[in-house]
Order: C-alpha cells, then structure tokens, then sequence
C-alpha cells in the first residue's frame, strides 16, 4: 500500500499535502446526505455559467470546491442559499435539495433558507455596529433570544466557537470594523452560525488574510464541522487538501470531478483535474 | 491703442511664439526629438510665454497705476487750500477735472487755446465753460484756472501714456521673444519651466476664491461693526421687536427704530423647520425606493426628474406658492373652519420643503449607495429580509452621510429668500402659529436694502448686521455637515 502510493506520486501527481495529514473522509455508509445538487443549470442573462452540475454536500464534513478563476464554483456556492436570486437576470434550471426538500420549490421563502445555509464571504465584512450588535443581529432578526441574558449567552457562544471570545471580551462595544482583517473575518463567521445554521458556505474565507489568520481559520472549521455541514470555496489546492474530506473540481462551469479529498489529490481520474493540480494550468 | 488691442495683438503673438518655439526645436535637434529634453510644443509653450507673459505683467501693472500717477500729477497744479481739503472734496475735485480732461482732446485748436489761456488768467473761465458745454462737457460752475491746468497737464500726460504703453509692450514682447529663442537648445528645460508657470496659475485661480470670500466677509464685518457702534448688539441679538421706522432724517433719537434679531430669526427657524419636515421624509423615502427598490429603468428615468425639481428657479416656487398653494391652503382652511392666512408659514415651508426635497434625495440616494454591497449580502446571507436589512444595517451605516445631507439642505432653506418673500409675507412676527405670516433674515435684508435710504443710518446698515449673522449660522451649519459626511467616509475605503 505503502509503496504503491509512493509510485502513484511518483509517476503522475505530487500532492500538495502529505496523505496523512489529510482529514480522513468518513465511510461511505456512515456519510449523511445534506444537500444534493442534481443537473443545475444557471444563465447570466444570456451567457451560461453552470452546466448540469450535480453535486452532493454530506454532513459533518468539509466539502472544498476548486477550479481555476472563473470556473462557475462561486456561482454554485451560492445557488446553495439562493444568493443569485438577489442579481438582475439569473435563471437557474435544477434541482437543489436541502434534506430532501427543494430549495427552489414555491413555497420556499430565500429569507428562511438562508437562515438555515449561511454564508462567510470573501472578504470580511462586518457591520458597521459593536462587536456585540454585529452577532446580536442575526439572533435578533430572527427572534432567537427572549431574553437580553439569552441573547448574551448566544453571542458569547458563538464568539467562543468562532475562536474570537477570549481576543475581545472586553471590548464587545468596540465597533467591528476596528479589528485585524483575521479578526474581522472570524467576526463574520460568529455571525454567521449565531443563528445555528445547518450548512456553512464559505466563499474563499481565506484569501484576503495573512497565513496565520488562515490556520486559525482552518483550525475553527475542523472544529465547527463536528456539528455543521460546510462548503468551502477555495483557490489554494493546499487548502483544500488541509481541510476537506471530499473535493469537487470545477472547470468552465463544468463539475469535472468530485470524490475523496485523498483520491483527488493522489489519483485523481480526468486529466484535466490532474493538470490542475499540479499546477500546469490554472 | 486701447489695452483691449493690445491685449489682442499679445495673444496672436502667442500663438505665433508658440509654432516658432516648436519649429525652432526641432531645428536644433536636427529632427531628432530623442536629444531633446522637453518635447517640442514644449518648447512652443516655452516661448509663448517668453513672448507673453513679461508684457501682459507690464500691461497690467500699467493699467492699474495709469489712474493714480495721473491723479498725481494733476495734484501738482492745485493750490494748497485743495491739498488740504478732506478726502471726499479732493474726490469731487478730482472728479471735475476728469470730466475737463475727457472733454479736451475733442476741442478744436482755437477752442483748446481758448481753455488754455483761461488756465492762465488770459481770458475769463466763464469762456473755458461755455467751449467746453459746447463738447458736452458740463460744469456746474466756472471752474477755477487751476482746475483747468490741472485737466491740461492730466490730458496730455495721459496721451504720452497712450503713446508709450503699446510702444513698451511691443518691445519687451519682442526683445523676451528674442532673448527666448535664443535660449532653446536641446538641453533646456522647457518643460519643468513651463509646468511652474501653469502652477502659479493653477495657484493664482484657487486665490482667487479665496480671497473673494475674505474680501466679502471684511466688507461686511466693517460695515456690521459699524452697525453696532449705532445700536447696542444687546438690543439686536436679544430686541423682540423688528420695527426699524424709516424715519425721515434729522428725527429725534426717539424714533431711530428697534432692531430685535429675534422674530426674524424665529421666522426663518420656523419655515426651515416645516421646509425640513417636508423635505427629509419624502426625500429619505424617495433616496431608499431609488437606491433600493427601483430596478435599473424607474431609477435612469426617475433620478433625473427628481433632480429637475432643484433646477427650477427659486422664483418660480414663488409664484407657485404665491398664485396656487396659498389660496389653497386657504380654502381648504376655510372649508374646515380654520382661519388661513394666504401668506403663512405652512405655504412658504411646504413649498420650500418640495424645493429642497432633490438635495436630500439625491445626496441621501448618493450615500445609500455608498454603503457597500457587500454589507447587503452579509445581511441576507443571515436570512434578514430586505426591509431588515435596510433599517438594519444599510440605513445605520449610511445615517452620519445623511444627516450630513440634511444639514446642507437646512443651510440653503435658510438662506431661501424669494419664496418666503411671495409665500410668508413681510410682516415680523414672533408667533407659534404656523398659520399666521411671518418673515425671515433674508427677506429683511432685501427691504432694508432698497428703496431710496441714507447708507449711513442704523436702517441700512442693519442690513449688514443681519447678512454676517446668517453668514456665521449657515457657513456653522455647513462646516458641521462637512465635518459628519467626511466622518463617514473615513468609514469605508
């Protein structure tokens, strides 16, 4: 086995991350559907982004989409909670299920989705509030806490599991905009699973952030995958080998390939994932 | 030659110096411009201004002191009694002789000698005056011999200027032209050299601003301060009744008028006050419906009308005020049983307020959209609605810019005159009553400054007092509104 893994990298990929300190993906028999993606199809206006991607998203795990820029994956990330609805001209065809139910059916409100697939961006941005109101909010709009003590507790909590409390407890009525971009970007990531969301799409979390803000960043989604389903957009491979256990390669809108992180990384099967990574294009 | 032709002979020159300095470049450089340092139209730029610049300098420093040298030299021939007069009679005099002075290069030699004599005691001044009426120069009297030198000597001096301003100008046009050419070699900095000219006047222009403002501001300090040495600024600032009493001159001091501050400055706080209650909930709502809701057609059609309402001039509301929404407001009044007055302060602020409604709008329209997008996306990806959203975090963080915008907009309803003129009447009331009429700051200023009035007296010169306290509360209002809009956008960027 050993050995015959060595050959592997030898005569066709070197993966940007030793195998074994990839996360090991979870049995197929113990893997959870969450989200499943089937045939999606999406225009801006007259040009098409997305062509029958189908694309399954399990729980507790990390799902890492990669692909040169321009390739459709930020695009499909956020058909997950129908932020495309918000842009002028956009028409999806498809189907996307959220534990089995439609995400585009009727009498789905986007509103209600959203509060169940949330989302960190690609770049920091908290609101203009204390850091306080920027968790509060969320919990507010949606009428989580009954109680001022309640609302506390949630905001506490999330700033624990954000991995920021302990950087900012005193001074949670400071704006949120006064933090370090890392700070700001955990800030956002509190805010975002202060209203217990299901999915967590994170839309490149990383790539305005300096290498030790991003293994802190990476470190949290290790440990907040223990109760969330997350996808990640990512344009580093290294990334992507660090912190998913499955990986999905997009190319000109195409979902060239999904399986085991591992697997991508060390034999992957369409030449086009392997040129991708190992660098020869992209 | 008039400076006006000599100012255009100096500019054809320019253009001519500037295809001489260009050619002349590229003669030195033998067709190759790589040797050069300046491009050629530098070079062109470079002599032009050689050619220019010196001449319009002595252009205008002559122009400007022909007058006074003159005056001086005419001076020289009045007798001492003159020289010791006060300021205002030497005016006067100084007056007579120009008009003598403007009069004489249209005699004809029999009649020139005529004055001239008269200048000398030879013939009777009551001669020079009838020559001179002739030519339509009118004298109120005989004017004294010396009076007559002194228009002589002015005359003909001013005729040797006539002569020689053009003469110097030309030749120091040419001989800088000269001293220009010769100078452009391929090492010369004709660039860095003409790029410090236009600095000085990219400097000269932004004095020029300025100074416009310290001047105005001085004027009507001075004045103001004058003002104040009449009637006590305690009896201004803090005096409830407006009844300044254009009296007749010579009354007794009792019926120099009161001058209280107050009821003018109440009625402009109230008409901006209704301006404002109008102006800021439509204008907000009208801002986030455009920055917000309307897709891209409603808002390419809609902005630009709404921005039409502030290209109306002010006058124009007037009437409108004044011809419709007056009587209006007046029968509708009456219809209920409520007593309106057709000029009240409801007309005036309500039609303000419509006027002021595109600066609260448009700049609120501006800031809304400032806020960045993505502050719109992290709400929604929470699940807040739009509406959420904009009460949530898209208003909060727009909210400094906005108040900035209404700030700027009280600043203009308060010193809006020519509706309050048609809408609120003139009558200085000091009343809570929104229906009654009242009159605002600017409004006054404009009574107590026509009409035919002594400028000296507290009457006029209140005018003054009134325009520097209006000065200091909009240009206050202006620096904080400035101050808050550019506190927010430190914000982002």
């Amino acid at each position: 086995m050993e050995a015959k893994l060595e050959e592997a990298q030898a005569t066709r990929v070197q993966p940007p991350v030793e195998p074994e300190q990839m996360p090991g993906a979870l049995p197929e028999d113990k893997r959870v559907l969450k989200m499943a993606a089937k045939d999606v199809n999406l225009w801006y206006g007259e040009k098409q982004a997305l062509y029958d991607v189908s694309l399954d998203v399990f729980d507790n795990s990390v799902t890492a989409l990669i692909g040169p820029s321009g390739c459709g994956k930020s695009t499909f990330l956020r058909c997950l909670d129908r932020m495309n609805d918000v842009i002028d001209g956009v028409k999806i065809k498809g189907d996307i299920r959220l534990d089995g139910k439609d995400i585009y059916a009727s009498d789905v409100d986007p509103v209600q989705l959203r509060a169940r697939v949330g989302m960190v961006f690609q770049k920091p941005n908290p609101f203009p509030k204390s850091i306080f109101e920027n968790v509060a909010y969320g919990p507010r709009i949606h009428g989580l806490a009954r109680s001022k003590t309640d609302l506390e507790e949630i905001v506490v909590q999330s700033l624990t599991r954000a991995g920021l409390f302990e950087e900012v407890k005193d001074r949670l009525d400071e704006p949120g905009t006064g933090l370090s971009g890392g700070q700001q970007q955990r800030l956002c990531i509190a805010r975002a699973i202060s209203v217990s969301p299901e999915v967590l799409l994170m839309d490149e979390p990383c790539s305005a952030l300096d290498p030790i803000a991003t293994a802190r960043i990476e470190t949290l989604m290790d440990e907040l995958k223990s109760n969330l389903c997350i996808v990640i957009v990512t344009h580093s491979m290294q990334q992507a080998a660090r912190v998913s256990e499955r990986t999905a390669f997009f190319h000109l809108g195409n979902l060239v390939e999904v399986d085991d992180t591992t697997k991508m990384f060390t034999n992957p099967v369409d030449v086009r994932t392997q040129d991708y990574i190992t660098g020869r294009f992209g | 030659m008039s400076s006006l032709a000599i100012l255009a002979f100096l500019l054809i020159a320019a253009v001519v110096a500037y295809f001489v300095g260009n050619y002349r470049s590229n003669a030195v450089s033998e067709g190759d411009s790589r040797i050069l340092h300046s491009r050629p139209s530098y070079h062109g730029a470079y002599l032009a201004i050689w050619t220019v610049l010196p001449a319009l300098l002595v252009l205008a420093v002559w122009s400007a002191a022909e007058r006074p040298v003159l005056q001086y030299i005419a001076m020289q021939e009045m007798p001492q009694s003159v020289l010791d007069s006060s300021e205002a009679q030497k005016s006067l005099t100084m007056n007579v002789v120009d008009s003598i002075a403007e009069g004489l290069p249209k005699l004809s030699p029999q009649e020139y000698e005529t004055v001239r004599k008269a200048g000398y005691g030879f013939v009777t001044t009551q001669d020079a005056r009838d020559v001179l009426s002739k030519h339509h120069v009118i004298l109120g009297s005989n004017p004294e011999p010396y009076l007559l030198r002194a228009a002589d000597e002015y005359a003909s001096k001013r005729e040797l200027s006539r002569i020689l301003l053009p003469i110097v100008c030309f030749g120091l046009a040419i001989g800088c032209f000269a001293w220009g050419y010769l100078r452009i070699r391929p090492k010369l900095r004709a660039r860095n050299i003409v790029e410090h000219v236009m600095q000085a006047g990219l400097l000269a222009a932004s004095t020029v601003a300025v100074l416009t403002t310290l001047g105005i501001v001085l004027s009507v300090l001075f004045e103001t301060i004058h003002f104040f040495q009449l009637v006590p600024p305690a009896d201004f600032f803090f005096g409830t009744v407006w009844d300044p009493r254009f009296s007749a001159a010579g009354a007794g001091p009792d019926s120099s008028g009161q001058f209280g501050l107050l009821p003018l400055l109440w009625g402009t706080t109230f008409i901006s006050l209704v301006a404002l209650l109008v102006a800021v909930p439509v204008g907000l709502f009208a801002a986030i419906y455009m920055s917000e809701y309307a897709n891209t057609k409603v808002r390419t059609f809609s902005k630009p009308v709404l921005e039409i309402l502030a290209g109306i001039p002010t006058i124009v509301y007037g009437f409108f005020a004044l011809i419709t929404f007056g009587p209006f407001l007046r029968d509708m009044g009456a219809a209920i049983g409520i007593d309106v007055s057709a000029s009240s302060v409801l007309t005036a602020g309500i039609v303000m307020g419509v006027m002021i409604i595109p600066f609260v709008s448009s700049l609120s329209d501006d800031i809304i959209n400032a806020v960045p997008q993505s502050l719109r996306q992290g709400s929604y990806g929470l699940g807040a609605t739009q509406s959420e959203t904009i009460k949530k975090v898209i208003l909060p963080a727009a909210l400094p810019g906005i108040v900035g915008a209404v700030l700027l907009a009280a600043s203009r309803a308060i010193g809006e005159t020519m509706i309050v003129v048609l809408a609120a009447g003139i009558a200085a009331n000091l009343t809570l009553n929104p229906l009654e009429p009242v009159t605002t700051v600017t409004v006054k200023i404009v009574s107590q400054l026509t009409g035919d009035l002594e400028f000296n007296s507290p009457q006029t010169l209140v005018a003054f007092a009134l325009g520097l306290t209006l000065f200091v509360i909009t240009l206050g209002l202006n620096v904080y509104a400035l101050y808050i809009v550019r506190k927010y956008r430190e914000q982002y960027d």
